[in-house]
């Protein structure tokens, strides 16, 4: 069984005097345990509001959160706020984007981490300070002893990060979900926070939502990937296979526009034209027809539906990439 | 943390001194001269003479300020001529001072125990009726001159309704016997209790009154901050740990709201005096407030040097204090 069953989400905020915005549309993916799956696209497409949906952090006024999230088969989008309330940081953990606004400023960095343990474990502050100590040792922080009394601002970003990760982990649970963890920091700190990832999830057989823009990160570590387009999944697939094969235009053009050393110097980058603003709902065809150099008639036309194309993979296009004649497929 | 405390004492210094050059330029601006302004218009010439000879008014200006220093470091002010005549000025003040101190700490505990677990109830729960009842009554709370608020209480609750007493801060006749001044501490201290019953329900309106608009700001304040902290990441980061609604309260939305709060206690405080002045004209305290207005009107110098010395003093300390429990609660300013 999947540790994680994502089935038909869809999240929308409703604002006094503003259109109702669909962030997540019918969002579909599993995660099996011990697995590190990638959830892939550009901003705004709505990578964080589906991790924050899995959470239960969302905004409660003005939210519609639908369908399911299922964790070992018990729903948390059904959990009373108690019970979700001691799942988190137990069972589901999460570490967010920007270390330094994620760290309160006026808490020492030890009892940030402590505070988790002392929850879910029910150990004294002492003990759960000196286990406190261990994770921060870790997660690789020189000197933790000094650490555990300082502050967020008297650390470096990627100790700041590393920090977080202590305290999404420091119950062992058996879900992270890491939002663009490193796109807030340097290039060489990008990497060991990456690393140390890796290795942590590894090492205690947690399972990894890793949600990213760049596929350099994908590539590196993600066993999977799902590929989100304006609020769906346009394509799923084992990340070899993804990358050998891309489907879906979307997915080869990121492919596209990311830079490789392997590539001769004439070879320019193409970037993807145009960007998410001119998404046109998907109740009028394919969201990504008016961006997509694949197009076809049919695409501004019917949406698309979700493919199983064999191997596990999974596709939502009229006229997928390297393919002789367009599918038909019988309109909604 | 120590040498700050240090340069912030530091600040102290200056700040009176620069207060005791503008009182003593004050003093000789007035028409007459600081010896009319101190003895008054109805002095003898031999006074008048003998104050000329202790002011060092024949000596040239440096040597007139540094003995007028001396003077005020001594606790020698002169002599009050309006409030109390012929009762040294630093022991108006002194008589006067708890009557107003007691009444300010009251009204300043009353804003604070109100203002901030509303503030933070009224963020929590915005929209609710709660929410809309104390915005509502803080905007009233602000917009109210004291002196009419403090007219309407006394009119109201004292007059009409009988249910608190009128004016002054004992009933006529009962037996207290006075230690420190403060009349509440001093019926605890003689075990006294109906002494110190009935000089808090003196103090009861006057409290409320001088209360309202400090409670009003630092509702107001503690709304906004809640609010703004509340959605700040680490709280959402505090959520995701999931931690229990009352660590988050206290140890992540609280601490970091209460900083702009405890500036704004300071604000207030300073001006809990002005206030003071109005309230206790109201409520016939007799206070520093009163002292103020009154050696105002009977032009009484010497009374009138020592509150202001006084207050500025208290002005300064408090901010001190405030800056110091402000670097107590935040890091950033103690590891700079
Ligand atoms: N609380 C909210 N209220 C209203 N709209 C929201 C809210 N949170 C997110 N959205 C909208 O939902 C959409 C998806 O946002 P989301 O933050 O999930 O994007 P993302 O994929 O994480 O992008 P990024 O790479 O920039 O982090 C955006 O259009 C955003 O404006
Ligand atoms: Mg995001």
């Amino acid at each position: 069984m999947a540790l994680l069953e994502v089935r038909d989400l869809s999240v929308s905020f409703a604002r006094k005097g503003e259109p109702t915005v669909t962030a997540v549309d019918g969002i579909s993916f599993d995660v099996q345990p011990g697995r590190t799956v990638g959830l892939v696209g550009e901003s705004g497409c709505g990578k964080s509001v589906t991790s924050l949906a899995i959470m239960g952090l969302l905004p409660r006024r003005g939210t519609e959160v639908s369908g399911s999230v299922l964790f070992e088969g018990t729903d948390l989008l059904g959990l009373s706020q108690r019970d979700i309330e001691q799942r988190r940081g137990r069972d589901l953990g999460m570490v967010f984007q920007d270390p330094l606004s994620s760290l309160n400023p006026v808490v020492p960095i030890g009892l940030q981490v402590a505070e988790v343990i002392e929850r879910h474990r029910g150990v004294p502050r002492r003990a759960a300070m000196s286990q406190a100590r261990e994770l921060l040792d870790r997660v690789g922080i020189p000197d933790p002893d000094r650490r555990l009394k300082e502050y967020s601002h008297q650390l470096s970003g990627g100790m700041r990060q590393r920090a977080l990760i202590a305290m999404a982990l420091a119950c062992r649970p058996r879900l992270l979900i890491a939002d663009e963890p490193t796109t807030a920091l340097d290039v060489t700190i990008q990497a060991q926070i990456l690393d140390l990832l890796t290795t942590l999830v590894a090492d205690t057989g947690t399972a990894l939502i890793m949600i990213t823009h760049d596929l350099g990160v994908v590539a590196g570590m993600c066993d999977e990937v799902n590929v989100l387009y304006a609020g769906r999944v346009v394509e799923r697939a084992e990340r070899h296979e993804l990358f050998a094969a891309p489907r879906h235009p979307y997915t080869a053009g990121l492919m596209a526009s990311v830079p490789r050393l392997d590539s001769s110097g004439e070879q320019r980058l193409s970037p993807i034209s145009g960007s998410v603003a001119d998404n046109i709902p998907w109740e009028q065809g394919c969201a990504f027809c008016p961006r997509c150099s694949n197009a076809l008639q049919l695409c501004g036309q019917a949406t698309p539906e979700v493919e199983h194309t064999g191997d596990g993979r999974l596709l939502r296009c009229h006229n997928p990439v390297g393919e002789a004649t367009p599918i038909s497929v019988e309109g909604p | 943390m120590l040498r700050y405390t240090v340069r912030r004492l530091g600040q102290l210094v200056i700040v009176v001194a620069v207060l005791s050059i503008l009182l003593f330029a004050w003093l000789r601006s007035l028409p007459g001269g600081p010896v009319s302004a101190l003895l008054g218009n109805r002095a003898t010439p031999e006074s008048r003479a003998a104050l000329i000879q202790q002011l060092g008014l024949d000596q040239p200006l440096y040597v007139q300020y540094w003995k007028f220093l001396q003077r005020a470091v001594s606790g020698n002010f002169g002599v009050s001529t309006g409030v109390q005549p012929g009762t040294p000025a630093l022991e108006v003040f002194l008589q006067r001072m708890p009557a107003t101190l007691e009444l300010s700490a009251l009204a300043l505990l009353l804003a604070v125990a109100a203002g901030i677990p509303l503030g933070y109830f009224a963020a929590r729960r915005r929209g609710s009726w709660l929410d809309n009842v104390s915005i509502t009554w803080s905007l009233v709370g602000v917009a109210v001159p004291v002196f009419f608020l403090a007219f309407l209480l006394k009119y109201v609750f004292a007059l009409e309704l009988g249910a608190l007493p009128v004016s002054g801060r004992h009933e006529a006749g009962i037996n207290a016997t006075e230690v420190t001044g403060f009349y509440i501490l001093d019926g605890l201290l003689t075990r006294e209790w109906d002494a110190a019953w009935d000089a808090f329900l003196h103090l009861i309106l006057p409290a409320i009154a001088l209360s309202t608009i400090p409670f009003s700001v630092i509702f107001r304040i503690t709304r906004a901050a809640v609010l703004d902290v509340t959605e700040e990441d680490y709280v959402r980061t505090a959520h995701s740990k999931g931690l229990t609604e009352r660590v988050i309260r206290a140890r992540h939305i609280l601490r970091n709201a209460l900083l702009p709060v405890v500036t704004i206690i300071g604000l207030q405080t300073g001006a809990l005096l002005s206030g003071a002045v109005l309230t206790e004209q109201v409520f016939n305290l007799p206070g520093l407030g009163q002292a103020l207005s009154l050696g105002f009107q009977r032009q009484d110098f010497a009374v009138l040097q020592v509150v202001i010395i006084a207050s500025a003093m208290v002005y300064v300390l408090v901010n001190l204090i405030v800056d110091l429990a402000y670097a107590a609660i935040d890091p950033r300013l103690r590891t700079r």
